[in-house]
């Protein structure tokens, strides 16, 4: 339960900022105990100030946070694990935009608990190892969207709800999950989901990380997870994720 | 707003409440100083603002704010057009040129690659500047973009674009402010800081 002490210590992760004022930044942190919240680093431009590096982007901070009536001040920063690997490759970079900008979207201000934010940090620090980005990502939508009460249903056909056969299924987002191929005749929705496809989405879903992070997928078994799992956050969300679109985008010039 | 106030001051206070950093009593402020202040300043303030707008443009070559196109240096033959500092912001060229030490040209991008924000290249000057690269024989490109999550994106774009113009490629060195404190220098800038470290 938070406490109504004027200033709170508190570890965050800064999930957005924007210029405030003539020298300051706007961030909205997660914190494990008070959600998301929003505060004013003052003098945070100034490249001299002591606050200033102490609020980077998508950095794991210590803060001391004075309660504002609108706003709160960040009293104190400073950076317990910076991410670097993050800093320093473009790809997990932007991976590292699409595991915030899900958090951001599926989490209200106060609702957001200890869990999302364990997993956030968790998820920032995988995607600094050498474990596939690809795999991060999916994990970490099963995990969140397991955590938003949208855990998709990957063992029962999500219409019929008998135990799904070992054989290639579909995957429907409005109905929430996988659908066999009987009970998708006579819908008009669901696209293709392959026996490979779905035994990896369940093996991540009920397995610790550190068990999936070992995965070894091909390429178009990866492009096909990618399809599904967005596809299914988007219907959820209603609204395209901007992430992913540069992601694509970097894909593609890579060809 | 109030109907004691007259229609004229509730636009110039909304008009204000639009700019970055100004609230609505910030706005109201300004609003009733103007009211009281001499006609000279209002109808300066008038005319600042109305060739804001109609006299500048952006220059055709580097997409600084500039009155006269090409810019004055992109025009000035005497600075050396093979090196090509990028900016995010016309603010930033403002800055580099104060250091007095810098003769060659600029590249403003208007923004940094934030995918979270959704501002992807294509919202940048970014092809601009391949071309710019490709066409008018630049050597090196400087990217000084601010070293951030965002600025580093960008400069780790820019380097994938650029690479196959064979340009050299340089990013502005990291360390610590001039009259900063060690103790408070965060590990990003303080692991930098020791990266480029020189002999003296």
């Amino acid at each position: 339960m938070p406490s109504h002490e004027r200033s709170f210590r508190t570890p965050a992760v800064i999930l957005r900022r924007q210029d405030f004022g003539e020298a300051d930044r706007l961030l909205v942190v997660l914190t494990p105990g008070h959600g998301k919240l929003r505060a004013i680093a003052k003098g945070a431009r100034k490249p001299a100030a002591r606050k200033t590096g102490h609020v980077e982007l998508f950095a794991l901070v210590d803060m001391l946070i004075s309660r504002g009536r609108e706003l709160h001040i960040v009293a104190q920063a400073e950076t317990r694990e910076p991410f670097l690997p993050l800093r320093e490759d473009l790809v997990r970079g932007t991976y590292a935009n699409h595991l915030v900008e899900l958090l951001d979207r599926f989490t209200a201000d106060q609702d957001t608990g200890r869990a999302e934010f364990d997993l956030l940090v968790s998820a920032l620090g995988w995607l600094c190892t050498d474990a596939d980005p690809r795999l991060v990502a999916r994990y970490y939508e099963l995990a969140l969207l397991a955590l938003a009460g949208f855990a998709p249903s990957l063992h029962q056909c999500a219409v019929g709800q008998e135990s799904l056969e070992p054989q290639d299924q579909f995957f429907s987002p409005p109905d929430g999950g996988a659908i066999c191929p009987e009970h998708r005749a006579g819908l008009e929705r669901g696209t293709p989901l392959s026996l490979n496809a779905l035994k990896a989405l369940r093996y991540m879903q009920t397995r610790p990380w550190e068990a999936a992070r070992v995965l070894n997928l091909n390429g178009p078994l990866h492009l096909e997870l990618e399809r599904v799992m967005l596809a299914y956050i988007t219907y959820i969300l209603e609204q395209r994720l901007q992430s992913v679109e540069f992601l694509k985008r970097l894909r593609r010039e890579e060809r | 707003m109030s109907k004691a106030v007259p229609q004229s001051v509730t636009q110039l206070i909304e008009a204000f409440s639009r700019l970055p950093g100004v609230g609505p009593k910030t706005a109201s402020r300004l609003t009733y100083y103007l009211l009281r202040a001499p006609d000279e300043m209002t109808q300066t303030l008038a005319a600042a603002l109305v060739d804001l707008k109609t006299k500048t443009r952006y220059c055709s070559v580097c997409f600084n704010i500039t009155e006269d196109d090409p810019c004055p240096i992109c025009a000035d033959s005497g600075r050396d057009a093979t090196q090509v500092v990028v900016v995010e912001e016309p603010l930033d060229v403002l800055a580099v040129e104060r250091t007095g030490a810098y003769q060659g040209r600029y590249h403003v991008l208007h923004g940094a690659i934030s995918p979270v924000e959704g501002i992807g290249p294509e919202d940048l000057k970014i092809r601009e500047l391949v071309e710019r690269v490709q066409k008018e024989g630049v050597l090196e490109v400087i990217v000084a973009t601010n070293p951030g999550m965002e600025g580093d994106a960008t400069a780790m774009y820019l380097q994938r674009q650029l690479a196959p113009t064979g340009v050299k490629t340089t990013r502005l060195a990291r360390g610590l402010p001039t009259g900063g404190d060690l103790e408070y220098v965060d590990s990003i800038t303080l692991l930098r800081a020791l990266q480029g470290r020189h002999e003296i």
